[in-house]
């Protein structure tokens, strides 16, 4: 074969060597590989050699995808201050050690459990610390990212309450509702909407009462919202779900749980969210890492999608261990009737995710938290005083994300971004389209590294470019 | 057995749980310090919070430092058996060796810092990334067009069956259109995907060859008849030869052909899935395109579909103008999205690293090669006793073969389970087990075109030596694995709902400690 080496041999493929595979063809009675394809239709035999580049060498292919990536802007080379469902966080040198160590990264799902002891473990304390910091009691060890965690949350919810309608609030991601609908719409569920309160963003308790009924299966919000601030009324949001049978559930981005309360706490009876934020790089949007978490109660537990490690011991009880639990629920065996057909997920962004978490600990979260917190803040401070710029549209309090309005200035969002951007900053998503009652908007994000410096150029830049007009 | 001379061992670390470690005030890491001014202009940041949201319970985590964390995780990823390790040969998974340059260049920050929502002019290398895989994996497949969004093969499934509804939805035969039929055969995910877009699923028979059933599958299509969902080579490793017959009778009836792409490996650059007539294919790239598996993941499913299909894929699509590279999200059929953003980017780059060290030679000697592996085991463990390879044992197999331990079992009491578990303690990882469905005792073996003809042939004296052994001295497979971190663990145990305990905080309180 042609390789870079102009050898026979590919360093992937210790066998291409011809006289290994004369020896085995030997020994299996055969003259040629070819013999071994016969079964497949001649017309069906590809002729032609697969139009593809011509292989490299590593080296080759190591500078071709360097330049090729050196074509993009990154976070490092400006101040981006874009979230909405993937965010811009430190990740630890040590989380990026640990999920590089080859034993963890090149294993199959631990179906044989006492060879594949180490993943177990890690991921029970995923779920573990993902139980903690949200306050639920069970969770699984990933979904693939937190729109199809809603999605199968909303599907789970209506099995367990044998309903059809779902609520969710109407400051939402686009594409977290769109991915919710494309779940729920095959199951038969339909999803209403619950209007906010134009002067805070609010769940508007008056249009939830209006809406709620037996034919809800479950309500969802989330904390921090879309948009940023925290919806303060889910006491009362809470206790109508419950007054009328349905199930709680919660979004949550949890950098905002070390100092915000636990969905738990208020009653939410499943939790769902994105963790790219514990650990895991933005990756131009994936991998990601949804939360799946739910109360201790046997119905929902059998009723959850994915793969769940549990405590166990061995047989001769002798020593503690880690398995998968609850295998019946899953698709190789249930098949059609299963809760789920997820099979692979991602586990190694749960381990990220758990090194991330033991790293920081208790005190580092609450740091987190209000690191972050301090920082959105103060851009909001600097920001509220240009001229002609609103922040946030909503009275309410903001955890990392908020809302930047400009219509008291004649630029539109986008020639906003364009103009920053070419000062080297990165502004905001522009949500003037998903959100036209709110004018000329854009959902801001400032996370912990973001520094006071970034913050104050952004706000000097956006000064300048309004008054420069 | 503990012990035994020149067996492997692995790394047996008594590592408690992470919570046990630590003490009250470490810390694992430092985070940049909120300067002096932003907390002036912000006060008590606190105070920002309405009082009813602020946190008071306190956070039950460890307190570790950073020492102590990477001390923990390295012991866990000592106890841990990776591609790296040894033979992985789990059927159906393609365990093959993951590159490390790939690893490499997915962790680049020109790759990690990159937010979804920048502006297009600053993403223009990673679209291109994307771009050139889309048009790559077209020619792999056969297909017209490819979607790289889903996370996961079954994830591909879901979009394809949704594909298949979209498509008659349009034609205006949803309701009608509502069963998929699979093959008995047929991996667990394919009915649950089929099921989760609202299909029922239908199961037709293999013949005696372990193929699709022709008589059977005829008997099932109808005018309900939304698609079928086939493997090729299937769970067996057979090639089904009559795949232009049963494309044949599923169009004919209207219904779509979906191709589950797990077993893709070894007909790569050799058939193509768009040849054969499948409208709807997906990719497993954490199988086929060497990308790891992580532990369960992350993985990536990309699905190729016929031109027709095109203008249902979810939004957005990766469009290129000769100049610039645009993210299109002006797409009417669109089904919408199964996903936030665009796809296992991370995973994608590392395919695409994979295909460029390759090239199209180099693929086809990975499909040939996983193929001569594959018979070449089969052929050697066909000679072991209490072993036997149902479905026409003479017929070649492709990148897998599944043999039953039925005999063994009889005879000795010696289960494919055990077998599996005694395959632990030689340092080899075990087969797939108990799949397909439809062999008893199933042992299904893949080992990939990445294991030296060495590896390969401990693997078959691992099995000579425990199938002897299981007429010697059954007890000593019965008990194993002795050589692991764990010994046999409880699974019941871990599912009943008396001892249940699927997270720290639900051990504690089954066993009466309060948070
Ligand atoms: C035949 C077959 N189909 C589908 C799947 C599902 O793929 P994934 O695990 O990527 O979701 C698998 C993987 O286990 C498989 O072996």
């Amino acid at each position: 074969m042609v390789n870079p080496l102009g050898k026979h041999t590919h360093p992937y493929i210790p066998n291409s060597l011809p006289e290994i595979k004369r020896e085995m063809m030997r020994e299996m009675g055969i003259k040629s590989i070819n013999e071994l394809y016969a079964d497949i239709p001649e017309k069906y035999r590809l002729k032609k050699l697969l139009n593809l580049p011509d292989a490299l060498s590593e080296f080759e292919v190591k500078t071709h995808v360097e330049s090729l990536l050196s074509k993009n802007k990154t976070c490092s080379d400006m101040p981006v201050f874009l979230g909405a469902g993937c965010w811009p966080h430190y990740v630890p040198a040590a989380v990026k050690e640990i999920v590089q160590r080859s034993e963890l990264l090149t294993s199959y799902t631990p179906y044989q459990p006492e060879i594949s002891h180490g993943m177990l473990q890690a991921l029970f304390e995923y779920q573990s610390m993902i139980c903690e910091l949200t306050g639920m009691e069970v969770a699984n060890c990933s979904m693939y990212d937190w729109a199809s965690a809603l999605g199968e949350a909303a599907r789970m919810a209506s099995r367990l309450t044998r309903r059809s309608e779902i609520l969710i609030p109407k400051i939402i991601h686009p594409e977290r509702a769109a991915t919710l609908h494309v779940y729920d719409e095959p199951a038969g569920l339909s999803v209403k909407q619950i209007a906010y309160n134009s002067e805070t963003g609010q769940i508007s308790l008056e249009d939830l009462r209006s809406k709620i009924s037996d034919k809800t299966a479950a309500v969802y919000i989330e904390n921090p919202s879309y948009l940023g601030f925290i919806e303060t009324q889910v006491y009362e949001i809470s206790k109508e779900i419950h007054e009328h049978g349905a199930l709680f559930i919660v979004g949550v981005d949890p950098t905002s749980l070390g100092i915000l309360k636990p969905p738990g706490e208020y009653d939410a009876d499943i939790v769902v969210g994105e963790a790219q934020s514990l650990g895991n790089s933005m990756n131009f949007g994936g991998p990601l890492l949804g939360i799946f978490a739910c109360r201790d109660d046997l119905k929902l537990i059998r009723q959850m999608p994915g793969r769940i490690i549990g405590m166990t011991t061995t047989l001769d009880g002798s020593r503690q261990g880690f398995c998968m639990a609850l295998q019946t629920r899953e698709q190789h065996i249930r098949r059609e009737k299963a809760t789920s057909n997820i099979c692979s997920n991602e586990a190694l962004c749960a381990v990220a995710a758990a090194v991330y978490m033991s790293l920081l600990g208790p005190e580092g979260l609450r740091e987190l938290g209000e690191t972050i917190m301090y920082k959105a803040n103060y851009a909001i401070h600097l920001l509220s005083k240009i001229n002609g710029v609103k922040t946030p549209v909503f009275k309410s309090a903001h955890f990392k994300e908020f809302t930047v309005n400009f219509d008291g200035t004649d630029l539109s969002v986008k020639k906003v971004h364009e103009k920053l951007l070419q000062c080297g900053i990165h502004d905001g998503k522009d949500v003037s389209k998903e959100f036209p009652e709110l004018g000329k908007t854009a959902l801001y994000c400032v996370t912990e590294i973001h520094s006071e410096e970034d913050i104050e150029r952004l706000a000097a830049t956006l000064e300048e470019i309004l008054i420069g007009r | 057995m503990e012990g035994e001379n020149g067996m492997f061992k692995q790394a047996k670390w008594n590592e408690p749980l992470i919570f046990k470690l630590g003490r009250k005030g470490r810390k694992g890491h430092i985070l940049p310090k909120v300067e002096d001014e932003v907390k002036r202009a912000v006060g008590d940041v606190n105070a920002l919070i309405p009082e009813n949201m602020r946190r008071i319970s306190q956070l039950r985590l460890p307190e570790l430092s950073e020492v102590e964390v990477t001390r923990h995780f390295m012991r866990l990823s000592q106890m841990n058996y990776g591609v790296d390790s040894g033979l992985y040969p789990l059927g159906s998974c393609t365990m093959k060796y993951n590159p490390k340059i790939n690893e490499f260049l997915a962790n680049l920050p020109t790759i990690g810092m990159l937010h979804p929502y920048q502006n297009e002019s600053t993403v223009q290398g990673i679209l291109e990334i994307l771009y050139r895989l889309e048009r790559w994996l077209t020619e792999i497949t056969g297909t017209y067009e490819i979607c790289l969004q889903p996370a996961a093969g079954a994830h591909g499934e879901f979009l394809g069956t949704l594909l298949m509804r979209a498509y008659h939805k349009l034609n205006g035969e949803c309701k009608k259109r509502n069963e998929v039929i699979v093959p008995d055969s047929a991996h667990g995910t394919n009915p649950a995907s089929a099921a989760m877009a609202g299909f029922n699923a239908v199961v037709v028979p293999s013949d005696e060859n372990g193929c699709v059933d022709l008589e059977a599958l005829k008997a099932a299509v109808s005018e309900r008849t939304a698609g079928l969902m086939l493997t090729n080579p299937n769970t067996l490793g057979i090639f089904e030869e009559n795949i232009e017959e049963i494309a044949k009778i599923v169009h004919e009836t209207g219904g779509l052909l979906y191709y589950d792409g797990a077993n893709l490996n070894p007909i790569l650059g050799k058939a193509r899935p768009g040849d054969m007539g499948f409208d709807i294919v997906h990719i497993n790239i954490h199988k086929t395109f060497s990308t790891p598996h992580g532990g369960g993941g992350p993985g990536a499913g990309p699905v190729g579909v016929s031109e027709e299909l095109t203008k249902f894929l979810p939004v957005p699509r990766i469009v290129f103008d000769g100049e610039r590279y645009r993210l299109d999200y002006d797409r009417p059929y669109s089904i919408g999205k199964i996903r936030s953003f665009y796809g296992n980017v991370a995973v994608l780059l590392k395919a695409y690293a994979y295909i460029l060290s390759l090239g199209g030679e180099g693929l086809k000697e990975v499909a040939e090669v996983s193929v001569l592996n594959a018979n070449y085991l089969m052929k050697k463990l066909k000679e072991i006793e209490g072993l036997t390879l149902p479905y026409i044992s003479e017929k070649p197999r492709k990148h897998e073969c599944v043999f039953s331990a039925k005999p063994l079992k009889n005879e000795t009491g010696v289960s494919a389970l055990n077998i599996a578990k005694r395959l632990l303690d030689y340092g080899l990882h075990a087969p797939t087990i108990y799949f397909p469905l439809i062999v008893d005792e199933a042992l299904m073996i893949e080992p990939t075109e990445t294991f030296e003809k060495e590896e390969l042939d401990r693997f078959v004296e691992a099995m000579r030596k425990i199938c002897e052994e299981a007429y010697t001295n059954p007890e000593a497979i019965l008990q194993a694995p002795h050589n692991t971190s764990v010994s046999r663990l409880d699974e019941v145990k871990a599912s009943h709902p008396r001892t249940m305990a699927l997270s720290w905080r639900m051990y504690l309180k089954k066993n009466g400690q309060n948070l």
